[in-house]
């Protein structure tokens, strides 16, 4: 169960134990927040709202990569009793625009992962195994942003933070990915946040979606029937 | 030994064709003349200055005295790799990489000759002292210079691609490991270039000094020989200690890349 509420208003209270699930208290960065937000087990959390607002600042402030007040919690511990490189195994973010830094696609994943795991994933991401021994030099955006959705998850991660992914791709590769996203959560019970401005696109995959807006916060009127209240 | 002495005509008629070139410079409109000008006039008074410090330094032979040259030279040296970064590290941190690496490569290989090799008395005799190092400051300085040019732009240039790494869990050490041994690539190529082509495509300027000043040729290059690898070791050291201080002060205990602690670059 996802809840949200805006720091100066009462804060909703979550409804499944502060022990499971991702929590966040009181998240400032810059100017930005308070935030306050939780996201249970397996559940998906869409976060939309204009350009500039500070979507993808938020993201990069709970994975640990800029500086931040407040609390972010992953089944109870909090961010900072974990090493940061361990905190960001725990809680994987697929940027928007992923990078890569070695020629060929497959030296992006660990070289043990399990063999079989890989496969499913590529293939369930619409390519064939073969994908790994391509020049990264070569892919188009669709697909960086597919194979960066695999080389997060082969990883498996406990949470899932994704930005804008599947803004690239057309409507049936879009259709395969929020499947391959939406297995994986539902098998790992893993939250999931995911930014996105497709509306269409986060009705759905989200149980519920935060609207950021200059106001700060709000819980948008917009899906679902599990919403929750002011 | 005949040492044919340069008298102040024989400088001028050099001079000469800097001046030559200035105009040319000049009537098409290179725009050069003006700081090539500048800077050979600024390069003779340095060197007629230096010639005279150097003059009543060697008649001296106080110890603080060649301290305080010493610590002069190494203190510009620090300066000269910080002005030549592109993105400048902010604060005194900036200054510092350059002072400490130039220490580790000069003043420490420098000291190190000194005692162990020259053995002269007393140790810190500045007619070795002094121009070693001059030599490894100056020779040095370029490597550490484009190793810490190298590392602060792409540490610029490369900021997303170092948070995705850091993104799926790699520390930084690993997120920086590539571009690390580019940095190092960079700033130790041009003397392992010029070790290559000595002798072969060029004579070094040491060496040739040497021989103008009266020297027999086998002297020299022993010399040259010893100047040569104290300068390849010291560049590799100040390398080294450049890229560990610059990649340490620019990520926190939090494995966060720090670029706040660089200014954006290009006012060279």
């Amino acid at each position: 169960m996802s809840t949200a509420a805006k720091e100066s208003g009462r804060p909703s209270p979550s409804s499944f134990p502060e022990a499971s699930g991702l929590v966040v208290r009181d998240l400032r960065f810059g100017d930005n927040g308070p935030y306050r937000f939780s996201i249970g087990p397996g559940r998906c959390l869409g976060v939309s709202g204009p350009s500039g607002i500070g979507k993808s600042l938020l993201l990069r402030a709970l994975v640990d990569l800029d500086r931040h007040q407040g609390d972010v919690l992953l089944g109870g511990r909090s961010c900072e009793s974990y090493p940061a490189p361990q905190w960001r195994r725990l809680v994987a973010l697929v940027p928007a625009e992923p990078r890569w830094w070695y020629p060929e696609v497959g030296r992006h994943l660990p070289p043990d992962s399990d063999a079989e795991e890989v496969t499913a994933l590529v293939e369930g991401c619409g390519f064939s195994r073969d994908v790994l021994d391509w020049q990264v030099s070569r892919l188009s955006t669709g697909e960086k942003q597919r194979l960066a959705v695999v080389r997060a998850l082969i990883r498996r991660p406990s949470v899932l933070l994704l930005d804008e992914t599947g803004s690239a791709l057309d409507e049936q590769a879009g259709r395969r990915l929020e499947q391959v996203i939406a297995d994986y959560r539902r098998n790992h019970e893993a939250p999931v946040l995911w930014v996105s401005h497709d509306h269409n696109q986060l009705d759905r995959v989200a149980d519920h979606v935060l609207l950021l807006g200059r106001d700060r916060l709000q819980i948008s009127p917009l899906p679902r029937q599990e919403a929750a209240g002011r | 030994m005949n040492v044919a002495t340069l008298s102040a005509v024989d400088l001028a008629l050099s001079g000469g064709l800097i001046l030559l070139l200035a105009v040319l410079s000049f009537f098409l409109n290179l725009g050069l003349g003006r700081r090539l000008l500048i800077s050979a006039a600024r390069m003779t008074v340095q060197l007629l200055l230096i010639g005279m410090v150097l003059q009543a330094l060697f008649a001296s032979k106080t110890p603080w005295f060649i301290m305080l040259i010493s610590s002069v030279m190494l203190l510009a040296a620090g300066h000269e790799v910080r002005s030549r970064l592109k993105c400048k590290i902010k604060g005194l941190f900036g200054f510092g990489v350059g002072v400490g690496s130039m220490f580790v490569s000069s003043f420490s290989v420098t000291v190190l000759t000194l005692i162990v090799i020259l053995q002269q008395d007393p140790w810190y005799d500045p007619r070795y002292a002094i121009p070693i190092l001059g030599m490894l400051l100056g020779n040095t300085m370029n490597g550490v210079a484009l190793a810490a040019d190298r590392m602060t732009t792409m540490f610029y240039e490369q900021r997303e691609l170092i948070e995705q790494r850091l993104m799926l869990g790699e520390t930084w050490h690993q997120a920086i490991s590539e571009l690390r041994r580019d940095c190092m690539r960079t700033g130790m190529i041009p003397i392992i270039n010029s070790m290559a082509a000595a002798g072969l495509v060029s004579l070094p300027g040491m060496m040739t000094g040497q021989i103008l000043g009266g020297s027999p040729p086998v002297e020299a290059v022993k010399y040259q020989i010893l100047i040569m690898l104290l300068i390849a070791a010291g560049a590799g050291f100040g390398v080294v200690s450049a890229i560990l201080m610059i990649e340490r002060h620019l990520f926190d205990h939090r494995h966060r890349l720090c670029l706040e602690r660089l200014l954006p670059g290009d006012q060279s």
